[in-house]
């Protein structure tokens, strides 16, 4: 997995309120699409016309915002499907970072998995970042996760093992692996205090 | 003074990281075609195998055409990945029910039909409405692909603690009041968001009273509310449901599990996070008018107008009633509302009626067995009667994977989950709704109040 240390970045207001993964990625690009090509699909639906020629009035398609590593969100964001697609589709635009008062579970899950950090932040301070990045004269945004910080001063939470697998883009496959001797000590114990859910 | 979530949830520790990060052994996982062919690949691409095959079953759900007489993929794409699927099961040693066999259908509806759910048991699969099997008292959640592919390696998963929440539901709902309404008005009152960070409990006389199918559909609901998780305590009802079904533990086994699971209710001095509760008693029959599950009213509601946009998306103006919306498709299906007392619920309302003549209404069961047992009842006849189509088990037009959709501008009463802008097709026009109340808006061609049906 791609590191995440810090990043400097054009970020863009998306002040749309519960936008659902079926949003981000619609459910045909899920069932045969190439992994590397979702963020040619992203936002789909607001992104291009109905005759497939870009939207100019979607955020990520204006010159300023074009190119966008940073999303500041509305309300639950990511809501709805499990689908990680959503998270390879935003990665694929070249987002790395999302900021919001709330995400979607799941979706707040599966970004954690393939290096981007979803930031979360009261509704004041989000929306105070929203204008910041509305500003004409806009400057980039600097998220530093060692420092747990944005633009130096605004300091965010995150947990201490999301942390470090961002910092050290670690896999958790690998990690749990490595736990194979405990995963077998506790079917072992678990197989006398509940048979029942080992077929016999 | 432990919680139902907390005593499961400790039970299936592996390792624990402190700050509530956990690793958690998984005692049942649920497959489907879709997602499950990606974290085979994955697992294949990696070297890996799977840890435990016999802790998994697969279905093909998702891409699987519906139409009536159909037994396979819509596309050449699905019938390429409904047997990638089954080659790779196959190969891993995971039993599959497949395509026209008892056991098939919606992984959300066979999973307790099979009496692979049960109480007590983490169960996960990828996909969000995986909280529908609470239901049955299980601690269970939908994941994204990478974490599938965990599970696959490691039958464990790293889980971040949430909260707890406690809903009680109180008072006798009226006539024409279902458990889908339950969990729409409680999505209305407390928001889509209302549930994030927390597992959920549902309790009170309301949700005792409700079949199992009931509780499935008020579970199913959880992710809805922001919850990933959704669980009912189980009860007398939950082991009468579970009895003899063919992935139930039997003999003594059947005997030491319902020890156990009669330990799991929540402790009466149990504390919860937070608590809401939902006077039932006071509800009507609810529709949702806008692009979340939260944009939710009585039937004999105004819809509002403090979502523009939302109403631009649906064609609705703020001031109206809900009911006389005149509507194009009806969708009966789905993980939330596609089992046997649905579609009785349903049935109901349609028999010796038929549907209007400009709507095109949908019948889909959700699982082979469910089709089988309502035709053993005639239900098909008195839908097809009635002008409805009669299809073949499958998620279908809820997620539209297999090219199920609704027109662009159609609009659709359906007793799916989503009303997403889009879900059900591009600018497609999506209501939520029970299935007695998508049955009623067939007949009227409009959205009616299925109190005013007589049954």
């Amino acid at each position: 997995m791609n590191k995440f240390r810090t990043l400097t970045a054009v970020a863009a207001p998306f002040p749309q309120r519960n936008v659902d993964t079926d949003f981000i990625i619609r459910v045909e690009r899920c069932t045969g699409t190439p992994k590397e090509q979702l963020g040619s699909y992203a936002f789909e639906m607001a992104r291009f016309l109905p005759g497939g020629a870009e939207n100019p009035e979607f955020v990520l398609n204006q010159p300023r915002y074009r190119g966008a590593g940073i999303l500041v969100c509305g309300e639950f964001f990511g809501t709805g499907s499990a689908r990680e697609m959503a998270v390879w589709a935003i990665a694929g635009m070249g987002i790395r970072c999302l900021i919001a008062p709330s995400f979607g579970q799941i979706f707040f899950g599966n970004c954690f998995q393939n290096g981007v950090l979803p930031i979360v932040l009261t509704s004041s301070i989000v929306d105070d970042l929203m204008k910041q990045a509305s500003q004409q004269d806009a400057k980039p945004f600097t998220v530093d996760l060692e420092a747990q910080t944005i633009n130096g001063s605004m300091r965010f939470e995150i947990a201490p093992r999301r942390k470090r697998m961002l910092l050290e883009g670690l896999d958790e496959i690998d990690m749990t692996l490595a736990l194979e001797a405990k995963i077998a000590a506790f079917q072992a114990a678990d197989r006398a205090r509940r048979p029942w859910i080992y077929p016999a | 003074m432990k919680t139902l979530f907390a005593k499961i949830w400790d039970q299936h520790v592996v390792e624990d990281w402190g700050d509530g990060v956990q690793l958690l052994h998984v005692d049942r996982h649920l497959m489907y075609e879709l997602s499950g062919h990606r974290g085979q690949l994955e697992l294949r691409k990696r070297g890996l195998g799977m840890r435990n095959p016999e802790l998994t079953i697969g279905t093909m759900d998702h891409v699987v055409s519906t139409a009536p007489g159909a037994r396979g993929g819509n596309a050449p794409w699905a019938d390429r990945m409904i047997d990638t699927f089954r080659v790779e099961s196959k190969a891993a040693g995971v039993k599959v029910y497949d395509i026209g066999q008892d056991g098939q259908g919606i992984v959300h509806v066979v999973g307790p039909e099979l009496g692979f759910t049960l109480p007590g048991v983490t169960l996960l699969c990828g996909d969000s409405h995986t909280c529908t099997h609470g239901a049955l008292g299980a601690l269970a959640w939908g994941i994204g692909s990478s974490e599938l592919t965990h599970v696959l390696a490691t039958q464990t998963i790293v889980q971040h603690k949430p909260k707890t929440m406690r809903v009680q539901f109180n008072g006798e709902p009226a006539r024409g009041v279902s458990a889908k309404d339950l969990i729409l008005a409680l999505i209305g009152k407390i928001g889509t968001a209302g549930g994030v960070g927390y597992a959920v409990e549902y309790a009170g006389d309301a949700i005792r009273d409700l079949d199992m199918e009931g509780r499935m559909t008020v579970c199913n609901l959880s992710i809805e509310l922001g919850a990933k998780v959704g669980m009912i305590a189980p009860d007398r009802k939950t082991y009468d449901y579970l009895k003899g079904r063919r992935h139930a533990p039997v003999g003594a086994r059947w005997d030491q599990a319902l020890a156990h699971w009669q330990t799991l209710p929540s402790d009466a001095d149990a504390r919860f996070d937070r608590e809401h509760t939902i006077d039932c008693a006071t509800l009507a029959p609810q529709v949702t008018w806008g692009t979340s599950p939260e944009d939710v009213i009585g039937v004999d509601g105004i819809i509002p107008g403090n979502k523009p946009e939302a109403l631009a998306y649906m064609g609705l103006m703020a001031g109206r009633p809900i009911a006389g919306t005149k509507v194009d498709r009806v969708f009966i299906g789905s993980c939330t509302n596609s089992r046997l007392p649905d579609l009785r619920a349903a049935a109901a309302i349609v028999r010796g009626r038929k549907a209007a003549k400009h709507v095109k209404a949908w019948v889909v069961p959700g699982s082979w067995r469910v089709k089988q047992d309502a035709e053993a009842e005639g239900l098909h006849q008195v839908f097809l009667d009635a002008g409805f189509e009669w299809r073949e088990a499958g998620c279908s037009m809820c997620v539209g994977a297999n090219g199920d959709l609704v027109e662009p501008l159609a609009r659709c009463v359906s007793t799916s989950n989503r009303n997403f802008a889009g879900r059900q097709g591009p600018q497609a026009r999506t209501h939520l709704a029970s299935p007695a109340m998508a049955a009623a808006a067939a007949i009227a061609g409009e959205i009616a109040d299925v109190r005013s049906f007589s049954i």
